[in-house]
């Protein structure tokens, strides 16, 4: 108990931050927030994994999100019939093709020798095939882009309920991981950190631009819920009737029915939504949950502890007969894969796809500086950063509107320094994130809670 | 006839415009590639250095237009460039010892200086935004086109038109200049070579009494040159906008990495061949084909090896080829 200490303290204090934005602004903000910070949580689990435990560098953490996303999109909207019969035998063609390609490459490689002969007869099938490819899917493409573009324009999915997608999420962007360890992982830390952040750039830039699969940059909006739409929830009886006994106190004061009833009706709006997000919640809360469990088992299995000796000492983890390259290439799959998982928990609650919004900053630099700062190493602190992190970046605008009315109190309102500030106020969460990454990486390079390794 | 249009055209869309961007890029890339020789970290700042300096120079070029300096049909931005270069060798200085210092003097890792240069762009992208805000903003005067399209049809008679912007000539020039300058400090003068040597082996640099403050101080200088003249110039030929620098910085590390990283010339040479892959690969050939095949043999389509939107992804597959057969890059890298 004792030596939890900090760790239950931290927790505190951002459980009741946390409240206290819902009681001085209000329950939906208050939840919104934790919501965000529950996926940020997972987010950092999975970046956590693999720096703290491998001390492998992920700059590519944007790109597995929006392949997570993608997997929430294609699970979970209705299937278009008309785009399917238009194109779809194309794109199925074009699929088979790629497979063909990869086994016929496959398959010289195995036979020849190593030889430059092998490396043009290698590319010469790329390329004929990126050629065929083109001319098989371009009829194909256009087809289905034309169906209703206004509307879908595009093959659609599968219609599941959205919840798979986080199943989904986590393969897809294992898959992709596999591909980027195989081709990526030999190099040097600071070179796979460049390498990661361009090749999730390129994924941006496909599911930007392949209007046919991914609808681009027109959006996909109106995913499915797992949780009860507000406007059903406002016109169910067991649900105003709880709204009405948790706001009885409150409703019993108003004496004038109308009014009373006018009163109830804007609780149960307000209600509404807070239930909604209070489900989210509910779902995310499990999920890391889940997760922790299973990172914390990990963490002091004997396999946690090869892992932190590969990241310790790789030559002498080598010497010991641990396969470093064939570890290395696991920790990226599983954490690339936990990030596909938070990318889908985002879309689900959002409800919409929007590949547009998908920026390195957002997604690959700020859950780097919320690992940092939360504690590489320690799942405990890793979840921390997430919540801390992402309620600095959410609060950061009122602090900073704070803070410039308090620096320029002597300035009359209309004075242009003053008018200035207050209107870069939103740039203000830039800095405080540097700073504050600058500040913890100097004073306290271990994060928030250090990692803690006891013998069990 | 027809040869010379199909000339013209690829000169005016992919010859002309590829140099002036792979001038730009290779300006950023040796930049990047000073900072890991001598530094030894990836200045994951680089893009939003940049961007400082050339708001200095923009705030510079504002007060001179002002007070009613310019210089003729030169953009007035040439002559803000030296002030801007004092403030951003001003401001690197200040955030080497407040920042770097302390981990290069701990010889920490150069994922730990990284992971710092992150916590630096974020703190430099703020101050930009906050001074300059956000928004797309073009400081060019003085003259726009050194040949205009109409004017090099009504002088040749041919059908196409060739543009040469007075930006994209003024890039070239003073990419030329700045670059063997560069080039003639590092490889004659006694700091540049003791610079290679630190780059090369710092304890034997040390050793034969090299002192590692002065090179320091001086690389951070030259850094502080390359940022803010390669940002203006980029500026000066499409706009200053804080995110599409934060951007470049992604096509540099590309060029830099091509060209072996640590590698001055290498990445010079890295820039072009990012840029001219990048515009070869996505631009539109029909007309070309148009003019140099007979009638009967007219492609029907745009003939583009890839749409323009995969520009990014372009130099980014190059790198990632790169990696894969030649981590040390194109030039053999590691050595300044």
């Amino acid at each position: 108990m004792r030596k939890n200490l900090n760790v239950i303290a931290a927790y505190s204090i951002m459980m009741g931050l946390i409240i206290l934005v819902g009681i001085f602004q209000s329950w939906n903000i208050a939840l919104s927030i934790f919501n965000l910070c529950l996926i940020s949580a997972v987010m950092t689990m999975g970046a956590n994994i693999q720096w703290g435990y491998a001390g492998l560098i992920n700059f590519g953490i944007m790109g597995f999100t929006a392949l997570g996303g993608l997997a929430a999109v294609l699970i979970s909207v209705n299937p278009v019939q008309e785009a399917w019969s238009a194109g779809g035998t194309n794109i199925l063609l074009s699929l088979f093709l790629i497979i063909g390609i990869v086994i016929a490459v496959r398959f010289v490689l195995k036979r020849y020798q190593k030889s430059k002969i092998r490396n043009y007869i290698i590319a010469a099938i790329i390329i004929s095939g990126i050629i065929i490819i083109r001319l098989v899917s371009e009829p194909g493409i256009e087809a289905i882009e034309e169906v209703n573009p206004a509307r879908t324009g595009f093959l659609g999915g599968l219609g599941l309920p959205i919840i798979f997608s986080w199943i989904v999420g986590a393969f897809f962007a294992g898959g992709l991981a596999f591909v980027i360890g195989k081709v990526a992982l030999g190099l040097r830390a600071d070179y796979l950190a460049i390498a990661t952040l361009l090749i999730s750039e390129i994924v941006i830039a496909i599911i930007k631009h392949e209007d046919w699969l991914t609808r681009g940059v027109k959006n996909v909006i109106g995913l499915k819920r797992p949780a009860p739409y507000e406007v059903n929830l406002q016109e169910t009886d067991w649900f105003i009737n709880l709204v009405e006994k948790f706001n009885s106190g409150k409703l019993a004061l108003i004496s004038d029915i109308t009014e009373r009833q006018a009163a109830l009706n804007q609780f149960v709006i307000e209600g509404s939504s807070v239930f909604v997000k209070l489900c989210y919640s509910g779902l995310f809360l499990v999920v890391v949950i889940i997760l922790l469990i299973l990172t914390q088992k990990a963490l002091y299995s004997p396999w946690g502890r090869m892992m932190r000796a590969i990241r310790d000492n790789e030559e002498a983890a080598n010497a010991m007969g641990k396969n470093v390259v064939k570890q290395h290439l696991l920790i990226f799959i599983l954490g690339s894969a936990i990030v596909g998982i938070a990318g889908a928990m985002l879309v689900t609650q959002d409800g919409l796809f929007t590949p547009g919004s998908y920026r390195p900053l957002r997604y690959t630099f700020l859950i780097w500086v919320m690992v940092i700062v939360g504690g590489s190493g320690n799942n405990f602190g890793a979840i921390l950063g997430g919540f801390v992190v992402w309620f600095l970046w959410i609060e950061a605008a009122p602090i900073g509107l704070y803070l410039v009315n308090l620096a320029t109190a002597g300035l009359e309102d209309t004075h242009f320094l003053k008018v200035h500030l207050i209107e870069s106020v939103p740039y203000f969460r830039f800095l405080m994130m540097g700073i504050g990454l600058l500040l913890i990486m100097r004073y306290r390079p271990k994060g928030i809670l250090p990692e803690k390794i006891e013998i069990k | 006839m027809d040869f010379l249009n199909a000339l013209i055209l690829l000169l005016n869309y992919i010859f002309v415009p590829a140099l002036a961007y792979g001038s730009q890029l290779a300006i950023g890339a040796i930049f990047v590639t000073l900072i890991y020789g001598i530094l030894r970290f990836a200045n994951f700042a680089t893009g939003d250095m940049m961007s400082f300096g050339t708001m200095v120079a923009i705030l510079f070029t504002w007060y001179f237009q002002s007070l009613g300096l310019s210089l003729g049909f030169l953009p007035t931005a040439l002559l803000a460039i030296p002030f801007a270069i004092l403030f951003m060798g001003l401001y690197m200085l200040i955030i080497d010892k407040f920042v770097f210092k302390y981990y290069r003097l701990n010889k920490s890792p150069p994922v730990q200086l990284a992971m710092v240069s992150i916590g630096v762009m974020f703190v430099t992208q703020a101050v930009v935004r906050i001074i300059i805000g956000p928004s797309d903003r073009r400081f060019f005067d003085g003259e726009k086109f050194l040949i205009k399209a109409n004017e090099f049809k009504e002088i040749t008679g041919l059908n196409e038109g060739l543009a040469i912007k007075s930006t994209q000539v003024i890039t070239i020039v003073v990419t030329i200049i700045l670059v063997s300058t560069l080039f003639w400090f590092l490889n004659k003068t006694k700091t540049g070579k003791s610079m290679r040597a630190y780059s090369d082996n710092e304890d034997l640099a040390l050793l034969s009494g090299i002192d590692p403050k002065k090179i320091v101080m001086i690389t951070w200088i030259i850094a502080a040159i390359l940022a803010t003249i390669g940002g203006v110039l980029y500026g000066l030929d499409k706009s200053f906008k804080p995110f599409t620098y934060f951007n470049n910085m992604l096509p540099i590390f590309a060029a830099a990495i091509v060209g072996g990283i640590g590698n001055p010339f290498g990445a010079f040479l890295g820039g072009y061949v990012i840029a001219f892959s990048e515009i070869l690969l996505t631009y539109a050939y029909k007309k070309f084909f148009m003019y140099v095949l007979p009638e009967s043999m007219e492609p029907d389509g745009l003939v583009q090896l890839l749409s323009t939107d995969y520009k990014f992804a372009v130099s980014f597959s190059i790198l990632v080829i790169v990696l894969l057969y030649r981590p040390s890059g194109i030039f053999k890298g590691k050595i300044l």
